[in-house]
């Protein structure tokens, strides 16, 4: 027999039918509202609005400003998350708590922090135009932005992973010759590699939807400042819904992309603990399957 | 090669893990650290590892006459096993054992055919041929703990340190495996230092044994040494079941303070008042699976519990049973007096005639 651990078949429909219901309404209908009104009039005209050379240079943008912060933020994740989850050092907390930051501070907050130092009446600034260098308004800001704001990710995938492995095998690489690089890169990563490129990809997406950050130390220039979110904002202004929301099915579209690169990556991840041993530590037979 | 470590401590904020401590192996020996959890064993091997560094002020480390204190865990050559293996999980049984020669600097990292023929060599010491290509995820407790062991060879360490060997495997591959060890060790005469809680494995298995307590050495000597003549009241009481006898026993001159220990198996139990200098008690219980039986025992005077340990056979031919009041005898009394000192009574508590 079963424990008696389930409610009445009555509650239980009524519990799913629920969940499923605001499930569908906060995500189902909204994505959906998406793609039908980038489609209203039809795949071409959303085509020629997503070609339109402001858009292009928008999407352009998005995918340019990706490829600067993904990476540097995981050489920053990487570095931090290996500091904290494999030394002991002092002031260790206080960094857990700055890698949170960006978490906790509003990404509007985080935009308006730049323009006061970077901005052109501050010091900085005004030394850095001086150079030739403008920040706000410019590329660099909205760098600097999204790299605040994105800079968790990797390092809050990658912290738990590794302090779960532990440190022994390190230790045991060093014992038997292996010096920081080889440690790095022959134990370490190999065995968080997983949460890694999920760290990535979270980094990723949202490095390519940041708004609030970005938005402030954009400037909303067309055709030189605005990512894909800012171009969107400016469309659905201007009434030009069609435009809007091919623009924003295209993030959407991303956004699918990311979630099912993040499905098959736990779905590998099952598949590796699926190893015998793994498997009776997991538990994995339901309990009235177990043997009495 | 022979260890010298002279005067180490060790403290991890205010907790005193190693206080003055001095450790001599010869070469070639099996050495056993044993103590309770949490008496330093671990730090001590960590430390001659090179993974923990001794307090300011502690003395230096020799191995084989050379001082290492300064050199790092990567040029001590130390081979190590952890409890838990430490194995590289996503790394072959090969690539694992492989791992300490391929991360060489290129002029002293052996051809790749030499590796794999030394990887061969080793799997075939530790008895795991065939297994070459397993992840140590699809290996059993004890075939881990071999991978380790071959790992850390292969680097020609010049000293072995095993964290626990046996702590993380079950009760009958522990047995086979510590023979296995005992004559593995007898075969590559690498001088070895192990650690454990299990005084029995330490008795069992090492040439000298090093018993720890409280961030101190109590007594080194070898397993007979340390059981025959156990230098403290700690140590009897941990190598080895004991009963602490509260004092009052005549015909033998003993002090005030003196702490006394009987062996089980140096109980006597008559059945009857059979006159001598016997103490007088009775059976609580008697518990007889196994070749030895328990026997519980309640002192008339004081009320004291004392177990004793009875051979079967004997059991039956005294006709004992549950309940019953006999008359105990003493083979061997240990006794600690407060000064420090410490001996043997023989026979002070002997039936009528023996003495």
């Amino acid at each position: 027999m079963p424990l008696m651990l389930q409610d009445p078949p009555l509650i239980r429909r009524a519990l799913i039918a629920g969940a499923l219901l605001v499930l569908g309404i906060l995500l189902v209908v909204p994505l959906a509202a998406v793609f039908t009104e980038a489609l209203r009039l039809g795949l071409g005209t959303a085509l020629t609005a997503l070609t339109e050379p402001d858009a292009l240079h928008a999407i352009l943008l998005t995918v340019l400003m990706a490829a600067i912060c993904v990476p540097l933020n995981l050489v920053f994740g990487l570095a931090a998350s290996w500091a904290v989850a494999k030394h002991d050092f002092w002031g260790k907390s206080l960094l857990v708590t700055l890698i949170d930051l960006p978490f906790s501070v509003s990404p509007v907050i985080a935009g308006l922090m730049l323009v006061m130092v970077f901005g052109l009446h501050s010091f900085l600034g005004g030394l850095l135009e001086g150079w030739g260098l403008q920040v706000i308004f410019a590329l660099p800001g909205m760098v600097l932005a999204t790299l605040f704001i994105t800079f968790p990710f990797v390092a809050r995938e990658l912290i738990p992973a590794m302090q779960a492995t532990g440190r022994e095998e390190e230790q045991a690489a060093y014992l038997l010759g292996a010096n920081g690089w080889q440690i790095l890169w022959r134990v370490t990563l190999p065995n968080v590699r997983w949460a890694l490129l999920y760290g990535v990809l979270l980094c990723n997406a949202r490095a390519m939807g940041e708004f609030g950050a970005v938005s402030v130390v954009s400037g909303h220039i067309r055709g030189e400042t605005n990512t894909i979110p800012l171009q969107v904002e400016i469309l659905y202004n201007e009434y030009n819904f069609v435009a809007a929301f091919a623009l924003a099915a295209v993030l959407t579209l991303l956004a699918l992309l990311t979630l099912s690169a993040k499905s098959v990556i736990e779905w590998q991840v099952r598949r590796q603990r699926a190893h015998p041993e793994a498997e009776r530590l997991t538990n994995r037979v339901p309990l009235h399957q177990l043997p009495r | 090669m022979s260890i010298s470590a002279r005067h180490i401590s060790k403290s991890f904020g205010s907790v005193q893990a190693l206080q003055d401590v001095s450790l001599e192996v010869p070469a070639g020996r099996l050495i056993a650290l044993v103590g309770p959890s949490g008496s330093g064993k671990t730090t001590l091997l960590r430390i001659l590892a090179g993974l923990e560094r001794p307090d300011a002020g502690s003395g230096p480390l020799f191995f084989h006459g050379q001082e290492v204190s300064g050199l790092s865990a990567r040029d001590r050559r130390v081979g190590m096993v952890f409890q838990h293996y430490a194995l590289f999980r996503h790394q072959t049984v090969a690539e694992n054992i492989a791992f300490g020669l391929a991360v060489r600097r290129r002029k002293q990292r052996p051809p790749r055919a030499k590796i794999r023929e030394t990887v061969a060599e080793l799997l075939h010491l530790v008895q795991l041929d065939g297994l070459a290509g397993r992840l140590p995820g699809e290996l059993s407790g004890g075939q881990r703990q071999r991978v380790a062991l071959a790992r850390a060879l292969a680097i020609e360490p010049r000293i072995l340190l095993l964290d626990e060997p046996f702590g993380a495997l079950d009760a009958k591959v522990r047995k086979d495996l510590r023979k296995w060890l005992r004559a593995f060790h007898e075969r590559i005469q690498l001088t070895t230092v192990f650690v454990t809680h299990d005084q029995e494995e330490a008795l069992e298995l090492a040439d000298e044994v090093v018993v720890m307590n409280q961030a101190r050495v109590e007594q080194v000597g070898s397993p007979q040494d340390v059981f025959d003549y156990p230098a403290s009241p700690f140590v009897i009481e941990f190598l080895g079941n004991v009963n602490r006898v509260a004092a009052g026993i005549s015909g033998a001159a003993l002090q005030e303070h003196d702490r006394l220990y009987v062996r089980p198996h140096d109980i006597q139990i008559q059945p009857q008042d059979v006159g001598g200098s016997g103490l007088k008690a009775r059976i609580l219980h008697i518990f007889s699976a196994g070749s030895v039986a328990q026997v519980t025992l309640q002192r008339l005077e004081g009320g004291e519990i004392l177990e004793a340990e009875v051979a079967r056979a004997e059991l039956e031919t005294r006709q004992l049973h549950e309940g019953q009041l006999v008359t105990l005898f003493f083979r061997h009394i240990r006794v600690f007096s407060t000064s420090g000192e410490q001996r043997w009574i023989h026979n002070a508590l002997a039936p009528a005639g023996t003495k």
